[in-house]
C-alpha cells in the first residue's frame, strides 16, 4: 500500500531524509518512531505530496507520488502533526469543505459527517466554531477530517501529542479500530504508543531508517546483550568489581542496593552470579532477567548511531 | 472546476465572517462617496468620472488588502498542508481564491451603484461612460488581486504580502507617469505597461480593447506566478 524506494530530501543543505526504503503492506499498522527531527514528518509530508523529494520514489495505493500525485492524495488520510484547521469555521463547515474537496457528492458528506463525528465523539460540538474547541477536541476534528473520505491509507503524525491521557487513550482505541480495515502509518516518539497500537515498527534516527521489524522479533535482534537485575546487601563498588570478573558480563551498572548486570546473549551467568556474591558473604536479596522495553531498544539504536559516525 | 466553486465559495464566506471585508467595503465607500459628492459639486457634468478616476487607485490598494491573507494566513496557520494534500491541483486553489476574493471586490463595486442611480434621479447622465467606467474598474480589481495573491502567495506574513502587492501595484499604476519625464517614443512603450494608461478610456465611455487585453494578461501572468510560487514551495 505504501512503498517508499531511496527516498531522500535536503532542505537547501540540511539533509532530513538520506536514502531511506520500506513498505507497508494493506491493513498494516505500522510506527514510525524516533526521536524530533528525525525526519518523520518530512518523510510523511512527502508521501501526501506536500513536499517533492530530492531524489527517490514513492507510491501510495499504486499511485506514484510524483507523477500521479492527485490520484495518490485521493487515498489518504492524513493528520498533520500542525493540526491545520480553519477556525473561523465550525465544525461541520470544516468536514463538508475538506469532503467536498476529495470528491464526496452533497448526499455522501451529510451521512458521512454524522459517521465520522459519530466516530470522534463530536456530537456536540458539530456547529460550534472551531477556534473556541480546547486542543484535545481540535485533535478529534483533525482526526475526523482524515477519515472522512474512507481513505485505503491513513497516515498520522503524532496524532495523541498534546492532549490528555484519556482523550490519548482513546485516539489509540481509535486508531487500532481502524486499523481493522485499513493501512496505518503512524509517527510517534511516544515508544509505548507503538508497542500498544503497531504490529510492526521502522525506527528512524537523522533521516535513516536504523532499525524495521515486528516488535517482538526486535527485542529479540536487539537482545545480542540480555540483562540481569539484582538487588545486593554489601559494599557497592566492591561488589560491582567482582560481577565484572564474572565470564560473559559486559557491564554492570549500580545505584544503592540495585544492580543491572549485562551479558552475552545466551549466556546465563545466574548461577556464578549467585556463587561469587556467596563467596563474598554478601545478602543477595534478588536476581531476575529483564526484557528489553522497546525505550531500550530505541535508545541503544539511535545511540549506537551515533557513535557511529 | 468543482474544487475551484468549492473553495471560491469558502473564501467568499470567509470574508463575510471576518471583520476585513465589511472594513474594506466601508473605507471604499467612505471615500468614493467623498469623490462622488465632490466632483458632482465641482464638475459641471452629471458623470461619475471624478469617483472613477482617484477611485481606482483606491481600489487597487483595497485590492491587494483584499488579497492578503488569502494565501498568507493559510501558511502561517499551517492550513495550506491541507490544501496541497488534497486532491486539488494548484491551480485550481488559486483560482478558487481569485474568484472569492472577486466575489467580495464585485459586491464592493455593486455597493458604489446608488452614486448612478442619484445621478439618473437628478438629472440625465450618459449611461455608456458609467457602464465602461465600472468595467475600467472591475477589470483593474481582477489585475490588482491577482497581484495579491501573488504577493500573498510569497510569505506566511500578511503584512508583508500586502506591502508587496502595494509596491507592485504602485510602480505598474505610476510607471506610466514617471516614463513621461523620458524621450517620447520610449516614454510611450512604457506607458503601455501601466495600470493607469487605461484608465481615462474607459472612463470617457470607451471600450478600449488594449485596455481589456491588458488587464486580463496582467491577471493571468500573476495568477499563473502565484500558481508557480505555491508549487514552488513543495521543492523547499
Amino acid at each position: 500500500m505504501i512503498r517508499v524506494e531511496n527516498l531522500t530530501k535536503y532542505y537547501g543543505k540540511r539533509l532530513a531524509v538520506d536514502n531511506i526504503s520500506f513498505n507497508v503492506e494493506k491493513g498494516e499498522i505500522v510506527g514510525f518512531l524516533g526521536p524530533n527531527a528525525a525526519g518523520k514528518t518530512t518523510t510523511m509530508r512527502i508521501l501526501t505530496g506536500f513536499l517533492m523529494p530530492t531524489r527517490g520514489e514513492a507510491w501510495v495505493a499504486g499511485y506514484n507520488v510524483l507523477s500521479h500525485s492527485l490520484e495518490a492524495r485521493q487515498h489518504i488520510g492524513y493528520f498533520a502533526e500542525a493540526v491545520p484547521l480553519y477556525t473561523d469555521m465550525t465544525v461541520r463547515s470544516y468536514l463538508d469543505f475538506l469532503a467536498r474537496l476529495r470528491g464526496l457528492d452533497t448526499k455522501r458528506i451529510k451521512t458521512r459527517i454524522e459517521d465520522v463525528v459519530d466516530i470522534c465523539h463530536l456530537e456536540e460540538y458539530v456547529d460550534v466554531i472551531i477556534g473556541k474547541l480546547s486542543k484535545g477536541f481540535r485533535q478529534r476534528v483533525g482526526v475526523a477530517q482524515a477519515i472522512i473520505h474512507e481513505p485505503e491509507v491513513l497516515i498520522l503524525d503524532e496524532p495523541t501529542i498534546g492532549i490528555d491521557p484519556i482523550q490519548v487513550a482513546m485516539t489509540r482505541q481509535l486508531i487500532k479500530g481502524l486499523g481493522k480495515e485499513r493501512t496505518i502509518l503512524l509517527s510517534t516518539h511516544i515508544l509505548p504508543e507503538v508497542s500498544m497500537t503497531c504490529e510492526r515498527v521502522i525506527i528512524i534516527h537523522e533521516g535513516k531508517i536504523v532499525a524495521e521489524d515486528s516488535i517482538e522479533n526486535l527485542s529479540s535482534m536487539i537482545s545480542g546483550s540480555r540483562r540481569i537485575r539484582l538487588e545486593v546487601e554489601g559494599p557497592s563498588e566492591k561488589i560491582a568489581e567482582r560481577l565484572r570478573q564474572i565470564e560473559g558480563v559486559h557491564r554492570v551498572s549500580y545505584q544503592d542496593t540495585n544492580y543491572t548486570v549485562e551479558c552475552s546473549a545466551g549466556q546465563d551467568p545466574r548461577g556464578k552470579i549467585m556463587e561469587t556474591i556467596v563467596q563474598g558473604g554478601w545478602t543477595l536479596l534478588s536476581l531476575e532477567f529483564i526484557e528489553m522495553s522497546l525505550e531500550d531498544i530505541f535508545l541503544k539504536l539511535t545511540t549506537e548511531e551515533e557513535t557511529g559516525q | 472546476m468543482r474544487n475551484t466553486i468549492t473553495i471560491a465559495l469558502k473564501e467568499f464566506k470567509s470574508y463575510l465572517a471576518s471583520p476585513m471585508a465589511y472594513v474594506v467595503t466601508g473605507i471604499f465607500l467612505a471615500l468614493t462617496g467623498f469623490l462622488f459628492r465632490y466632483s458632482a459639486a465641482t464638475y459641471i457634468e452629471t458623470s461619475i468620472r471624478g469617483f472613477v478616476e482617484t477611485g481606482s487607485l483606491v481600489l487597487l490598494l483595497l485590492a491587494a488588502v483584499l488579497a492578503m491573507r488569502l494565501l498568507a494566513e493559510e501558511r502561517k496557520m499551517g492550513t495550506l498542508e491541507l490544501l496541497l494534500t488534497a486532491p486539488v491541483r494548484d491551480s485550481e486553489v488559486i483560482l478558487g481564491k481569485f474568484l472569492g476574493s472577486l466575489g467580495i471586490l464585485t459586491a464592493m463595486l455593486v455597493l458604489t451603484f446608488y452614486y448612478p442611480i442619484l445621478l439618473m434621479s437628478f438629472g440625465d447622465p450618459d449611461m455608456g461612460p458609467i457602464g465602461t467606467s465600472y468595467l475600467g474598474l472591475f477589470l483593474l480589481g481582477c489585475a490588482s488581486l491577482a497581484i495579491g495573491i501573488f504577493a500573498s502567495s510569497l510569505t506566511s506574513n500578511q503584512i508583508v504580502a500586502a506591502v508587496v502587492a502595494g509596491g507592485i501595484l504602485f510602480a505598474l499604476w505610476f510607471m506610466g507617469t514617471v516614463a513621461s519625464y523620458l524621450p517620447e517614443t520610449v516614454s510611450e512603450f512604457i506607458s503601455y505597461f501601466s495600470l493607469s494608461t487605461y484608465v481615462p478610456a474607459f472612463t470617457r465611455g470607451v471600450v478600449d480593447s488594449r485596455g481589456i487585453i491588458y488587464y486580463l494578461s496582467i491577471t493571468a501572468l500573476f495568477l499563473f506566478l502565484a500558481v508557480r510560487s505555491l508549487e514552488n514551495s513543495r521543492w523547499s
